[in-house]
């Protein structure tokens, strides 16, 4: 009884949602369709079948639905159906959409996770075009029997960015920091000659939900990425953490909270507004990504993104925290009419001119060999980083067990450690570092 | 005219055989929107689920669980302790208001108005905003809500007595003002004093407000979850040796929530059954003080 009555009541939904969005089509495209079905015929008759994008990024939804539209104008057999969930349901709309006769043709497979869960519904990528568009493999995944079963839309990164300009007026030059120790030079002289520079060396280091992420999601990337490292690559969450790198981890934390204009004691509380402290030029230096690289490079015209030098070995060649949850994957009990579609629209949005180009002024940066180059200033030095034979720090806060309680538990341990830095309390936040994972996967696993 | 009246009442007779045509809405929303989901969350609290399509029956042991958790334990002294301070504070308070307000002051619609309004105002933004006028305080002195325990729950109290005095003050001012005049007058003539008067006539006849309103504190203190998100969500948290956590701000409702996402599988159905848990909890408690005031109440 209960499955059929919520079954009802999401096609019921779904079923409304399509009318209306039928109707909204319907409504806007009546003035153009004359002038656009003239040009399009010509080329149209050679596609045809139905995508249906399950799509994963709400911030893509506009784009993706005006591209969808574009691409049935200029292809009329074929139809494209593109639908957004909710930010953090996917696992939960993807569930009930996969049940239905009319499945996602494209979806999205985020982490390692959702391989071992939706891999044996996706199709094996190896040798297609999809494969041969990709400029680098660095973001797809394989499943355990060696299928690539999806491939990264997008990419982003994270890391210290820079105000050049700033450490240029502090007598230094960012082409110096190399290393832990050179980074340590320039942010405690500007730290130590803020009042006469009137900026200061590091934006807040705020703990409160807008910014504790900046931390404890992906600083504590070092953590992971180097224990990953010595582990030869994690192929899913481990069980255990042994925290090897904690004490790098606490040296740029230390150094970031020490050599900043707000007090420490004051960052559990947060509210310094740390993206404006750099923005404004207030601050040199900020934990931050990519997806900043607009409004920060709207401000500050010469700002650059290093990596988290943390004191570990060979770090020279380090390179930024590149990563991705956004890769797609096909459907494989879709018909093989529809899956010829979705992968020839799936190679448009990523490799046509017009289309990539509206896909990377939201995205960024397309892993695709013909996609619209990005002007990204952040995800370009990323690049440049790779290119030059520098590491790339993958991802590997994906892997953290429990996401929410687990950051929270980190949250709580580093305001006690922010308002008295005690040995204790960085003990607690090991704790919570180390055997919280523990506890955490335990959670999830159960 | 004899025929006519036969034929009102032949309607109204034919009328009564729809009875249940007019029953049919509100019925079908109460039983789609709340009756149906209440036995569907039971069933669930014996299911292993991710979702609600693929539950798995597995008897008892989401409740075994439920009761071994230490936080949830936690939790359930911190929202009986929290709902006690609550009730005690702001029936006291909403009371005195209350009856200071019907003393015939000048502006007293004026006043009624202020204080009520903070009811209008929603549990997260009344959270977050009470968070930064907590910290912008308790930063002078080096420390903040979420840093010690003691901070989050005196936090909590003002924020809600903050928020519900008005709203009870209003029962109490219409219970007040209930009290029929000539028994005030009948006491003043036999020499009552004033605390005579509002011991022994007054509040024996207002009863029924005190009645609903300790009901509607302590069901809302109980299953407050807003403000409790907003303020301190729980933190600070006390890290045990194994890596497990107690979230020593974190009632009841905030720790089913959290159960209910941490994790895939296990944890949703264990976090079910806390919720049956909790809702058997809450009807016991309003049920048993609602038979306990009731006797108290006078007849007029």
């Amino acid at each position: 009884m209960g499955n059929i009555s919520r079954k009802q009541f999401i096609t019921l939904g779904a079923a409304s949602a399509a009318v209306l969005g039928l109707a909204g089509c319907g409504g806007s495209s009546s003035s153009d369709s004359s002038s656009s079905s003239s040009t399009s015929s010509s080329n149209s008759d050679d596609r045809s079948g139905n995508v249906y994008w399950l799509n994963f990024k709400p911030e893509l939804d506009e784009t993706a639905q005006k591209l969808a539209k574009s691409y049935m104008e200029k292809y009329p057999n074929v139809k494209v159906k593109v639908q957004t969930a909710a930010s953090g349901t996917y696992e939960q709309t993807l569930t009930s959409e996969m049940d239905k006769t009319d499945a996602p043709t494209l979806f999205n497979i985020g982490t390692t996770a959702g391989v071992k869960e939706w891999g044996s519904n996706a199709m094996d990528l190896s040798g297609t075009d999809i494969e041969k568009a990709l400029s680098t493999t660095d973001y797809t995944y394989k499943d355990s029997d060696g299928r690539l079963v999806c491939a990264g839309l997008c990419y982003e990164t994270y890391g210290i960015v820079v105000n050049a300009d700033l450490v240029e007026k502090a007598g230094h030059s960012v082409d110096d920091i190399k290393d832990f120790d050179s980074l340590k030079t320039v942010v405690e002289d500007i730290h130590k000659n803020a009042a006469t520079l009137g900026f200061d060396a590091f934006a807040a280091t705020d703990l409160d939900d807008s910014s504790s992420w900046r931390v404890t999601g992906h600083l504590a990337n070092l953590e992971y990425y180097y224990e990953e490292k010595d582990d030869g690559g994690w192929d899913a969450t481990p069980a255990t953490i042994k925290g090897t790198y904690l004490p790098n981890y606490k040296k740029i934390f230390d150094l970031a909270i020490n050599n900043s204009a707000e007090d420490p004691t004051t960052l559990s509380t947060g509210g310094h507004d740390p993206a404006t402290e750099f923005t404004s030029g207030k601050a040199a230096f900020f934990f931050t990504g990519s997806w900043d690289y607009a409004t920060i490079s709207a401000a500050q015209k010469n700002t650059t993104m290093i990596p988290y030098y943390c004191g570990v070995s060979g770090e020279e060649k380090a390179g930024l925290n590149s990563g991705t949850e956004n890769r797609l994957a096909i459907n494989d009990a879709a018909s093989d009419e529809d899956k010829k579609a979705t992968m020839d629209f799936w190679l448009w949005l990523v490799t046509d001119p017009e289309a990539s180009k509206e896909m990377v002024a939201q995205l960024g940066v397309l892993p695709y060999t013909d996609a619209a180059k990005g002007d990204n200033g952040y995800l370009n030095k990323a690049e440049e980083l790779s290119k030059a034979g520098n590491y790339t720090m993958d991802w590997a806060t994906n892997y953290q067990p429990n996401i929410d309680q687990y950051r929270k538990g980190l949250v709580s341990a580093l305001n006690s450690y922010t308002a008295d830095q005690s040995d204790a309390n960085w003990e607690t936040f090991k704790t919570a570092f180390v055997d919280g994972w523990a506890q955490n996967y335990k959670v999830e696993n159960a | 005219m004899k025929s006519k009246a036969i034929k009102q009442s032949s309607q109204i007779k034919s009328t009564r055989h729809f009875w249940w045509l007019f029953l049919l809405p509100v019925t079908a929303a109460f039983t789609i929107g709340f009756v149906w989901p209440f036995i569907q969350g039971i069933y669930l609290s014996f299911c292993k689920f991710k979702t609600i399509s693929s539950a798995k029956f597995i008897g008892l042991s989401n409740y075994a669980s439920a009761f071994a958790d230490e936080s949830f334990q936690h939790s359930f002294w911190y929202t009986a302790l929290t709902a006690i301070v609550c009730l005690v504070l702001i029936n006291v308070i909403a009371f005195a208001v209350a009856y200071a307000l019907t003393q015939g002051i000048k502006g007293s619609n004026i006043f009624r108005t202020i204080f009520f309004a903070p009811n209008l105002i929603g549990g997260i933004v009344l959270g977050y905003i009470w968070s930064m006028i907590f910290d912008g305080i308790l930063q002078q002195y080096g420390t903040s809500v979420v840093l010690e325990t003691k901070y989050g729950f005196w936090g909590l109290i003002i924020l809600m007595c903050w928020q519900q005095i008005g709203y009870m003050m209003i029962i109490y001012i219409a219970g007040i003002q209930a009290v029929p005049e000539d028994m005030i007058e009948a006491a003043k003539i036999d020499g009552a004093t004033k605390a005579q008067t509002l011991f022994k006539v007054i509040i024996p006849n207002v009863m029924p407000s005190i009645t609903i309103c300790t009901f509607l504190s302590l069901t809302n203190g109980f299953k407050l979850f807003d403000q409790n998100l907003a303020l301190t969500g729980g933190l600070p948290y006390e890290q045990l040796a194994d890596g497990k956590t107690i979230n020593t701000t974190e009632m009841m409702a905030l720790n089913i929530y959290n159960t209910f996402y941490s994790g895939t599988g296990a944890s949703r159905g264990v976090a079910q059954a806390k919720a049956v848990i909790f809702f058997v909890l809450v009807a016991a408690m309003g049920l048993a003080q609602l038979s306990y005031t009731r006797k108290r109440e006078v007849q007029q």
